[in-house]
């Protein structure tokens, strides 16, 4: 079980930021993302792209904004459970919270900060009838282990990198047959992926087919084929063993949307005295809340996080009073 | 339609089928994902305009010259859903003046 002060759920901007505030109180925070690395958006999404409102940064690439909040927050020793996503929460006896991801890892703390943005992100799913139903039955979102693709047909769906990446991994002696189905003609992705795709169907050791997707799924009980719509020639039905479309990733509110907390078109009600919920401990912070006048900016979210901090430590400490130290004054003292 | 002082007037149908008529102001650097949130229409608008979510995927259904796909829209098509060859990307639908009387319907969301 892992212990902390604050449990974080979301390490984008909002989350990170949170983590220094609340080291500035001496509270310790523990982060839990459903992606691999921390960042959120602004490394999942826009690493590239430069922001133009972060206070005193003219222009900073959203990756360099979240390496620069990592190395801000290091002095505090955060925490991390990453490739996780948070699923469920009780409270025990001691009016702590007990919070399970869905890969049962298990973490408890006094107060919950949400700051998961837009959600969680999770394979965006072809709007194929009855894909449900064969989702681990030759569906599968993403690749987790190529050596289960041995000796099978795997018709894979997309135009990135991911899809020309697996197509050709896939195509080199391990599936029996491997086809990529696109939408287009051309593909996005790296220049030499594209090229060696290309020359796998040229050498017909890979079966290329484009202006087409996939519409419809068929078998008994498991994955057998697979339904084609082309751009001009209409339907027909392909052999597949698995289907792997690669679609990227969205985001969705997922699980938190069922811990009964009051929720306004996806986000979290807060009161802005303290953003806490209608749930007292558990606080939402960033893009993830709402409230009269509410604009989703990373700024407003280091806002929003500084307030919270506040509130949780008198939640935690009713006794303690807290007074505000500038860090030009005390400078950082962190964590050992 | 006439344009009067920056404002034009656009069409966008719902998912419901339902027709909404709504005035957008040319002077204000605002495109189409924009304008339907406004309006609170459905249109998530997840990445903020950046063409790289698609979540504001629609149909151009009137005749209006828009400036072509740029490769990041088109790369971005490549992972929505029910694309056709009108399909667009609100946020890369700028509001000008010439594009009084534009007609869109909202894409499925997927």
């Amino acid at each position: 079980m892992i212990q902390t002060d604050i449990l974080i759920i979301g390490a984008g901007p909002c989350g990170l930021f949170t983590v220094f505030e609340a080291g500035l109180l001496k509270l310790r925070c523990h982060l839990i993302d459903a992606l691999p690395q921390p960042g959120g958006q602004c490394s999942e999404i826009y690493p590239k792209k430069p922001i133009f409102d972060i206070p005193a940064y003219p222009e900073i690439l959203a990756g360099d904004l979240t390496e620069k909040l990592l190395e801000q927050i290091a002095p505090f020793k955060p925490g991390f459970t990453l490739g996780e996503r948070a699923e469920s929460i009780v409270k025990d006896d001691e009016d702590q919270f007990i919070l399970t991801t869905n890969k049962g890892t298990q973490h408890r703390a006094p107060i919950i900060a949400i700051a998961a943005g837009l959600g969680c992100f999770e394979p965006r799913k072809p709007p194929v009838e009855n894909l449900i139903d064969y989702e681990d039955k030759g569906v599968e979102y993403i690749i987790k282990d190529p050596v289960f693709y041995r000796g099978k047909n795997v018709v894979i769906s997309g135009g990135g990198d991911s899809a020309l990446d697996w197509t050709n991994f896939l195509a080199d002696g391990i599936a029996s047959k491997v086809t990529l189905v696109h939408r287009r003609p051309t593909f996005r992705g790296h220049p030499d992926s594209v090229q060696k795709v290309m020359d796998l169907a040229e050498a017909g050791k890979i079966n290329l087919v484009v202006n087409c997707e996939v519409v419809g799924v068929e078998g008994e009980g498991k994955l057998e084929g697979l339904v084609v719509k082309h751009k001009t020639d209409g339907l027909k039905t392909i052999q597949a063993d698995h289907w792997v479309p690669l679609f990227g990733l969205s985001p969705k509110l997922g699980p938190i949307g069922q811990w009964n907390l009051n929720i306004d078109k996806n986000a979290i009600e807060v009161d802005t005295f303290d953003y806490q919920t209608n749930i007292p401990g558990i606080y939402a912070i960033g893009d993830i809340n709402t409230y009269p006048g509410k604009l989703k900016l990373i700024l407003c979210g280091f806002h929003e996080a500084t307030l919270m901090v506040q509130s949780a430590f008198k939640r935690i400490y009713p006794d303690k009073n807290l007074v505000l130290k500038y860090t030009t004054v005390n400078g950082i003292n962190g964590f050992d | 339609m006439s344009v009067q002082e920056n404002i034009i007037s656009v069409i966008v149908v719902d998912r419901e089928g339902v027709r909404h008529e709504l005035e957008a102001p040319t002077d204000m650097s605002m495109n189409m994902m924009e304008l339907c949130k406004s309006y609170e229409l459905p249109v998530e608008g997840t990445c903020g305009g950046m063409a790289m979510c698609a979540s504001c995927h629609m149909y151009v259904s009137s005749n209006h010259v828009l400036t072509q796909r740029s490769v990041d829209e088109e790369d971005m098509l490549d992972e929505a859903f029910h694309v056709e060859d009108n399909s667009r990307l609100g946020c890369q639908i700028h509001l000008s003046n010439d594009l009084d009387g534009l007609e869109v319907k909202l894409a499925p969301v997927g």
